[in-house]
């Protein structure tokens, strides 16, 4: 268990900025996900925790001491790969020990030939082979330990990939997509144990992945990274219900967010469609605002006061199941909506029939010009704190 | 229509001749190959085997049948064996040195990034050069009173030495001119393996401890090339074998027998003395050890290499 600060850390391959001054603080025991999209900087950050990685810019502390000058392995962190990164000639016992092995002997232990003059090797073997029986039960591996990795399922791979990270028992664990060369039906399976792997261990866990909902399931707090910075840290909640900006909200959730343009009237009453709302923003006549609206904040309007409402065309109904998601298209917008409905509710929508929706003003999620949230007046602070940490702003 | 077409009855006669046409069409499809591997391989190799039990001449009308009275004499021949003593010693020389040699360019020339082209042509070039011209060079370089490898020896102080006309250190200096010859190639062939080891496994070895060199190479480079190291290998090993051509132009054998090798022996046999017969028994014999050879150590690595 430690806690992991990074201070303005920067880090450019050639003339390409990758990284610009991010700053984060993980708490002790905390499981923090770090989440954007496809070449944001995300495996480059953790590489740069794991010491794979050097920084041209800030530090790196783990439990308060500054960690740059030291070499992966002094960092006392773990890391899972994407790939796993099994050794292919060892056997599952074999890679799982091998983190033992290199701290509890010394070199010339492990030479060959050489090695068969140490009287302790015995002893210290059998502790590793204790231990790396131990780590096995708790995932379920011991009737592999045998076999090659070549021999094992894309899932028993992953397994073994993290138990060569937990037989260390390091103070952080960093995981760079662990489960994304899974089905979709053991990642589901895999989120949960690792979430339950982290409560058990009670160690940092650091998090990589470009799949939101891997973020909002797992994390204690997710930090959303686009362009090499990070855009918010919060817990998945706040992401999700005070999301600091359009990119924000846009990543976060699925069916994506509905973007709705707005128009600034008179004392900052917006007006849609045009029709006047009753939500004021601080902002100047005439501008132009997104509204952002969950699919879940939309339903079918009646008419009800205090409701923003416009019409629609539906195009599709998408089959969930236990839901639908309807689509709609809108009379001058190339960019339709979703909503989420019940299958009652979706029962009574014919295909391209023109309908009313509707959502509650205060559900809406106002974003400017530049794409930052702005705070309706009066009601600034509902919902929780958010931290918008703009780096290199 | 269908329910006769999969009756018992009608379909026997059917299955068994397509499966006589198949059989054909297989057999048809591999002929040429197998007529190409016969003119080339199978058919040396017997006219060869015929020539060994028979005393003929390169240019005689007959020939007569002496059973195994080549391979008799060659075994009992003082020349031939020490022309097999003095080649198995090559091989001993060669084989570590350019096996070894190559892999440790090979591992200091991949972590290079912007000079490695440089290196690879560099060391190849030994490769692409003739032996024969570069015979020259090398007797130049080595020569007792004009080398400059001598001059250096005699500017650190020591005795000159005649690396090419002394007895004992002529094997050793053709052992190390072949070594020179074959690490541009092995170096390529071990680049190559180098290059197909994953780098993330590197980096999963740095975070699980193994920050030192010698533990990298143990962990992860060494067992990941088993497959290139045991092909370099057994080429190595035939190369070295066929060792002739320094022999041919530097040495002739001497001093004193000192340079005789097989292949060297048979050439003299088959086109200076013409005892074709008798070269055709050599070769034989020739061809055995590197059968023997390869075979064992292919089958002793075999097991301990990862695939
Ligand atoms: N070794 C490198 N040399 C040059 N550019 C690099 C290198 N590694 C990463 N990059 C660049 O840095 C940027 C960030 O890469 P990074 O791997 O951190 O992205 P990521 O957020 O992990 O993306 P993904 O979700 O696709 O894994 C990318 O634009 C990438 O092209
Ligand atoms: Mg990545």
């Amino acid at each position: 268990m430690a806690t992991v600060a990074l201070s303005s850390i920067a880090k450019s391959f050639g003339s390409t900025k990758v990284l610009g001054g991010v700053d984060l603080e993980i708490a002790e025991g905390e499981f923090l996900t770090l989440v954007g999209p496809s070449g944001c900087g995300k495996s480059t950050l953790i590489r740069i925790i794991a010491g794979l990685e050097h920084q041209d810019g800030g530090s790196v502390a783990i439990g308060g001491n500054r960690v740059d000058h030291l070499r992966p392995h002094e960092r006392r962190v773990a890391m899972v790969f994407q790939s796993y990164a099994l050794y292919p000639h060892m056997s599952v016992r074999a890679n799982m020990a091998l983190p033992l092995t290199m701290s509890r002997l010394k070199l010339w232990q492990r030479l060959p030939l050489l090695k068969l003059l140490s009287g302790q090797r015995r002893e210290v073997m059998r502790g590793i082979g204790a231990d790396v029986d131990a780590v096995a039960a708790q995932l379920q591996l011991d009737h592999l330990l045998d076999r090659k990795p070549s021999q094992l399922s894309g899932g028993q791979r992953q397994r073994v990939a993290l138990g060569r990270a937990m037989v260390r028992s390091p103070d952080v664990f960093l995981m760079d997509e662990p489960l994304s060369n899974l089905d979709a039906k053991l990642r589901v399976h895999m989120r949960t144990e690792l979430a339950e792997l982290h409560k058990r261990l009670g160690a940092t866990f650091v998090y990589v992945t470009h799949d939101q909902v891997e973020a909002m399931t797992m994390s204690d707090r997710v930090a959303m990274m686009d362009s090499g910075a990070i855009l918010q840290l919060g817990t998945p909640s706040q992401l999700y219900e005070k999301p600091a900006s359009l990119k924000v909200a846009q990543f976060i959730g699925s069916p994506a967010i509905n973007l709705l343009p707005a128009t600034v009237a008179a004392g900052g009453r917006l007006e849609f469609f045009g029709r006047p709302m009753a939500l004021a923003v601080p902002a100047a006549q005439g501008q132009t605002v997104t509204l952002g609206i969950r699919s879940e904040a939309l339903s079918l309007a009646h008419g009800e006061t205090g409701r923003a409402s416009f019409s629609a065309r539906l195009r599709r109904k998408e089959n969930l199941g236990s839901e639908y998601i309807l689509h709609f298209d809108l009379a001058g917008h190339t960019q339709g909506v979703t909503m989420r409905a019940t299958p009652a509710t979706a029962a009574g929508v014919n295909e391209s029939a023109e309908v009313m929706l509707g959502f509650d003003e205060t559900a809406a999620h106002v974003f400017g010009a530049d794409g930052d949230r702005i705070e309706p007046r009066g009601q600034a602070g509902a919902i929780g704190s958010v931290v918008p940490l703009r780096a290199g702003a | 229509m269908t329910l006769a077409l999969t009756s018992p009855a009608a379909f026997a006669p059917t299955a068994r001749r397509r499966f006589r046409i198949e059989r054909f069409t297989g057999l048809g499809f591999a002929l040429p190959a197998f007529i190409l591997l016969l003119l080339t391989i199978l058919g040396p190799l017997a006219v060869l085997l015929l020539l060994s039990v028979t005393n003929y001449e390169f240019g005689g009308v007959d020939m007569d049948w002496v059973g195994l009275a080549n391979f008799q004499k060659a075994l009992a021949d003082p020349i031939i064996r020490r022309s097999l003593v003095n080649t198995l010693l090559y091989v001993a020389i060669v084989v570590p040195g350019g096996v070894f040699g190559a892999l440790l360019i090979a591992v200091m020339v991949h972590r290079r990034s912007r000079t490695r082209s440089f290196y690879e042509v560099i060391y190849f070039l030994p490769v692409t050069s003739t032996l024969i011209a570069m015979a020259t060079v090398w007797q130049f370089l080595l020569h007792p009173s004009l080398g400059p490898v001598n001059g250096l020896l005699k500017w650190l102080g020591f005795a000159p030495i005649a690396f090419l006309s002394e007895p004992s250190t002529a094997l050793a200096t053709l052992a190390v001119i072949g070594i020179w010859q074959l690490l541009g190639f092995n170096m390529i062939l071990f680049l190559a393996g180098l290059t197909a080891i994953p780098r993330d496994l590197y980096e999963a070895a740095d975070i699980d401890g193994c920050s030192s060199g010698i533990d990298r190479f143990l962990t992860i480079t060494w067992p990941l090339l088993g497959p290139t190291t045991m092909f370099v290998l057994v080429t190595t090993m035939i190369t070295a074998f066929k060792i002739f051509d320094t022999v041919a132009v530097m040495t002739r054998g001497g001093p004193v027998g000192s340079t005789e090798v097989l292949l060297y022996n048979i050439y003299l046999e088959g086109f200076q003395y013409f005892h074709t017969g008798y070269a055709a028994a050599l070769t034989f014999i020739f061809l055995a050890f590197i059968l023997v050879f390869s075979a064992a150590q292919t089958f002793a690595l075999d097991k301990k290499v990862h695939y």
